[in-house]
């Protein structure tokens, strides 16, 4: 390790976040081990990266779901959803990526509570998995719910239920699990163990604000990790900006987790929703290149 | 010493100043490249010529880098320009930067005695033309590389300060690496400082010239994240340490409004556009949002260059709001007058007090409020008043802050011992020495927000201060 950093290994070097496994866990998700040992060997559940694929590319905060620090390497789990998402999924194993920074964030302060619930929505599961096993490693019996929008979007359900003590799986059509939202599973959830002390919730804003409603009303407290708009994720940009009991904080040097009481959802639905057009504008671009790509191809 | 210019002292007077070429305001208000076009070598002669070689050269005094002023525009004159270059290179590595961006009328071109009676030299121009020349005509030769010594030396932060510092240190012969958090180095020299005042391509070159000095440039590493200070001087047996990771933190004012959709602190609208490209956008994947009608909120180097950004973006109207007069400005006199000649409105006596949304949360509008000015404040500048009932509200889209900025506090919150004032800056002794043994810092992470040339000072005597330290 001291020997590759004042050894020549400088910026110019490529081949430094090389994808060394990739597995598609649904249709839109995939799952990636990446080269990162500076990031492996500090990783801690919470903690995120920001990615740059390449030099035109934008920085992008994803979550570091599972590090290996004897290889070196980071697992991530992306959901492709705009441009920089979509173009990520397409890589393949011995492509790398230009720029990958952490860990940011502040880790999860990882309690004995007693008990938990764990409540994941889409991708979100796989950001709530490390925080999941550091809750159980910690002596916490844990009670997981994770929702999708149909089965084959449901991610990591083995891994999470290696680390609960129950998991309940919802989906909103039905086709796997209990029909329905992760909030009437955790209503459920919160009847049958009055004894659950916090719930962490991460997913769609709209989704970890309903779980948070509905726990406060029970008088428990939730736990959210915040997925705002970031560019650096030192505390530079302010871009992460986001309103906490009426006080402006940076979700990437305060955060990304927060106590859901104080948090402004209304405003940060907004502010996440700033560069829909042009995300749009990037995406069919993004679209039209892989279609002229394969007409070459095709040729 | 006798020097070059055969002028006698009269003449040299009656020479004017020499003047740049620059892109004519309707042309650069609508592109990104470079406004200044810099002097020419038949100018730059002239110039040079007006110096009238003081014995005792009081101009070096105004330099916080001491560059030999008086002995790079005699070699100037006698046309060895990569002497000159190499002249200002023994006490400032990053030439071209600097004669681009220094404030020199506040710096080494207020003290210069022609300025008494006449216009001070043009110093900065004609170390820009310097370095230029070099780069032009690819004069440039590696140094050698002094003896290597054995003890390593992290720098943390690759704004000027952390480049200075490495630069000189790696002339001392130390293992220099410097780390920094972005995927590029440069500090706010990449993500804050447009491309029409200091081109891509100067920046790049001149860090190069730093790593041809050996000095190893580590990029995507956040100190106190991927590694703490501790781990560095521990594991990784880095023996000293310079702090110099700036003031990149903005400052909101706490007004009503400030969340809504279109808000911008300077640095979050100026990265997106330099560090991100989103100028050019969408053949670059970052946007940037603009209205027609653009405020950018203050009076220093940052606000202009939001400014002059917004235009360049398409703002049909773009307005400088700032609380003060226009003397009262820290930004340099070249950027304001740059930014009044394109056509930015300048809403001067004007503080904000409120940012309007509409029914999405987006801004629809700016209230702003009238200052008068009273007494001076302990900064010597009077202090602005606000005229109650002078309420109005100004029709916008987009709304930059660029009031000021604080430290990071990354580093400061996982380095135990690390003194720090209730700015957040971190405290520092003359020499640059910080309350942990071996941690020196400087640069605008021990001021507060400063600029390029002190920021480059505390390079150089920490560098100095660090050798000591190892030596002892
Ligand atoms: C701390 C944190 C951890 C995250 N972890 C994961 C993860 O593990 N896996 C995963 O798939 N996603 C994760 N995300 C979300 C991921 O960053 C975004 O999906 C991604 O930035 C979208 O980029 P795009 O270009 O593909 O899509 P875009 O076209 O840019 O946007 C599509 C949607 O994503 C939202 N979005 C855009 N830019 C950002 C941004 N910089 N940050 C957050 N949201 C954005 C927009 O509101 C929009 O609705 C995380 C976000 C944060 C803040
Ligand atoms: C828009 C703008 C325009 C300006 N214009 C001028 C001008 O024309 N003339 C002038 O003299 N001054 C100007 N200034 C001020 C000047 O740029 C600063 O004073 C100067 O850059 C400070 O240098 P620095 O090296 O201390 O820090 P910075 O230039 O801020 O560099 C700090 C670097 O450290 C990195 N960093 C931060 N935290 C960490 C960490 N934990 N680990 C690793 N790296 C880290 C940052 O990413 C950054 O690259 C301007 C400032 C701004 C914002
Ligand atoms: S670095 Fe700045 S202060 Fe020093 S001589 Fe050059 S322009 Fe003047
Ligand atoms: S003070 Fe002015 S005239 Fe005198 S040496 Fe310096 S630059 Fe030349
Ligand atoms: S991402 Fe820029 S301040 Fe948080």
């Amino acid at each position: 390790m001291l020997g590759t950093v004042c050894g020549r290994m400088d910026d110019t070097q490529e081949s430094r976040f090389l994808i060394l496994g990739k597995w598609t866990l649904a249709p839109s998700i995939a799952r990636f081990r990446i080269r990162a040992p500076f990031v492996a060997r500090k990783h801690r559940a919470g903690n995120f990266v920001i990615v740059r694929i390449d030099e035109t590319g934008e920085r992008i905060p994803l979550t570091v779901v599972e590090s290996d620090p004897i290889e070196g390497s980071i697992t991530l789990i992306v959901q492709a959803v705009g441009k920089t998402t979509k173009a990520l999924c397409a890589m393949e194993v011995g492509e790398a990526l230009s720029d990958v920074v952490g860990p940011l964030g502040n880790p999860t302060p990882v309690e004995n509570h007693g008990t938990v619930a764990c409540v994941g929505g889409g991708v979100g599961t796989a950001e709530l998995f490390p925080i999941a096993c550091a809750l159980r490693d910690a002596g916490n019996t844990v009670h997981t719910i994770v929702g999708a929008r149909t089965r084959e979007l449901v991610v990591l359900e083995q891994e999470m239920r290696e680390c609960s003590a129950s998991l309940t799986v919802t989906t909103d059509d039905g086709s796997y699990g209990r029909k329905g939202l992760v909030t009437d599973a955790l209503s459920s959830l919160l009847d049958e163990n009055p004894e659950i002390a916090v719930v962490y919730a991460i997913g769609p804003l709209v989704m970890m604000r309903a779980v948070a409603d509905l726990a406060a009303k029970r008088g428990v407290k939730t736990i959210v990790s915040l997925n705002t708009i970031m560019i650096d994720g030192t505390g530079m940009c302010g871009g992460c900006r986001v309103t906490i009991d009426g006080k402006t904080k940076f979700a990437c040097v305060d955060g990304p987790e927060f106590d859901a009481t104080g948090v402004d959802f209304d405003e940060l639905i907004a502010r996440n929703r700033s560069y829909l057009e042009m995300e749009r504008i990037s995406d069919e671009r993004c679209s039209c290149k892989t279609a002229a790509a394969h007409g070459e191809h095709a040729r | 010493m006798k020097g070059a210019n055969p002028l006698k002292p009269a003449e040299r007077l009656k020479i004017p100043r020499q003047h740049p070429a620059e892109q004519s305001p309707e042309e650069r208000r609508g592109n990104f490249l470079e406004v200044c076009l810099g002097i020419d070598e038949a100018a730059a002669l002239l110039e040079a010529s007006r110096c009238l070689e003081c014995k005792d050269p009081v101009c070096v005094k105004g330099c916080p880098v001491a560059i030999d002023i008086r002995g790079f525009v005699d070699l100037l004159l006698q046309r060895d320009y990569v002497g000159a270059v190499n002249k200002i290179r023994e006490a400032n590595y990053l030439p071209g930067i600097c004669g681009r961006v220094c404030p020199q009328e506040s710096q080494c071109e207020q003290l210069c005695v022609l300025g008494k009676k006449y216009t001070p030299l043009a110093i900065g121009k004609l170390e820009r033309f310097a370095a230029d020349y070099e780069r032009q005509h690819n004069l440039f030769v590696d140094p050698p590389l002094p003896e290597q010594r054995e003890e390593k030396v992290a720098i943390v932060g690759s704004g000027p300060s952390g480049l200075t510092c490495a630069a000189e240190l790696a002339k001392l012969g130390y293992r220099v690496t410097v780390f920094e958090a972005l995927h590029a180095p440069g500090g706010v020299l990449r993500y804050g400082i447009p491309e029409f005042r200091l081109p891509r391509d100067i920046l790049d070159l001149e860090i190069d010239r730093v790593r041809s000095l050996g000095v190893e440039i580590v990029t995507n590493f956040v100190v106190g994240r991927t590694a703490t200070i501790d781990e560095l001087m521990g594991e990784w047996d880095f023996k000293a340490v310079y702090l110099a990771t700036g003031a990149g933190t903005p400052y909101f004012m706490g007004i009503p409004g400030e969340s809504l959709v279109g808000v911008y602190s300077a640095n979050e609208f100026l990265s997106r556009v330099n560090l991100m490209k989103a100028y050019r956008f969408p053949e670059y994947d970052t946007p940037v949002r603009i209205g027609r009608q653009v405020a950018v909120i203050g009076g220093g180097n940052t606000a202009m260059d939001a400014v002059r950004t917004a235009l360049r973006l398409g703002a049909d109207d773009a307005y400088l709001i700032y609380r003060r007069s226009r003397d009262e400005m820290p930004a340099r006199v070249e950027e304001i007058i740059h930014a009044e000649e394109e056509g930015v409105q300048f809403m001067l006596l004007t503080t904000p007090t409120r940012v309007l949304g509409d029914s999405n949360n987006w801004v629809c509008g700016i209230e702003c409020q009238r200052m008068e000015l009273g007494e001076p404040d302990a900064s010597g500048r009077r202090r602005p008043i606000p005229v109650p009932g002078s309420e109005f509200v100004v029709p916008v889209q987009t709304v930059v802050l660029a009031i000021g900025q604080m430290p990071n506090p990354i580093i400061q919150s996982t380095t135990p011992g690390l003194k720090t004032s209730s700015w957040g800056t971190v405290v520092t002794g003359e020499d640059q020495a910080t309350s942990r043994p071996g941690v020196f810092a400087g640069g605008d992470l021990a001021r507060g927000g400063a600029t390029v040339i002190l920021a480059m000072r505390d390079g150089k005597l920490a560098a100095v201060s660090i050798d000591q330290y190892l030596r002892a």
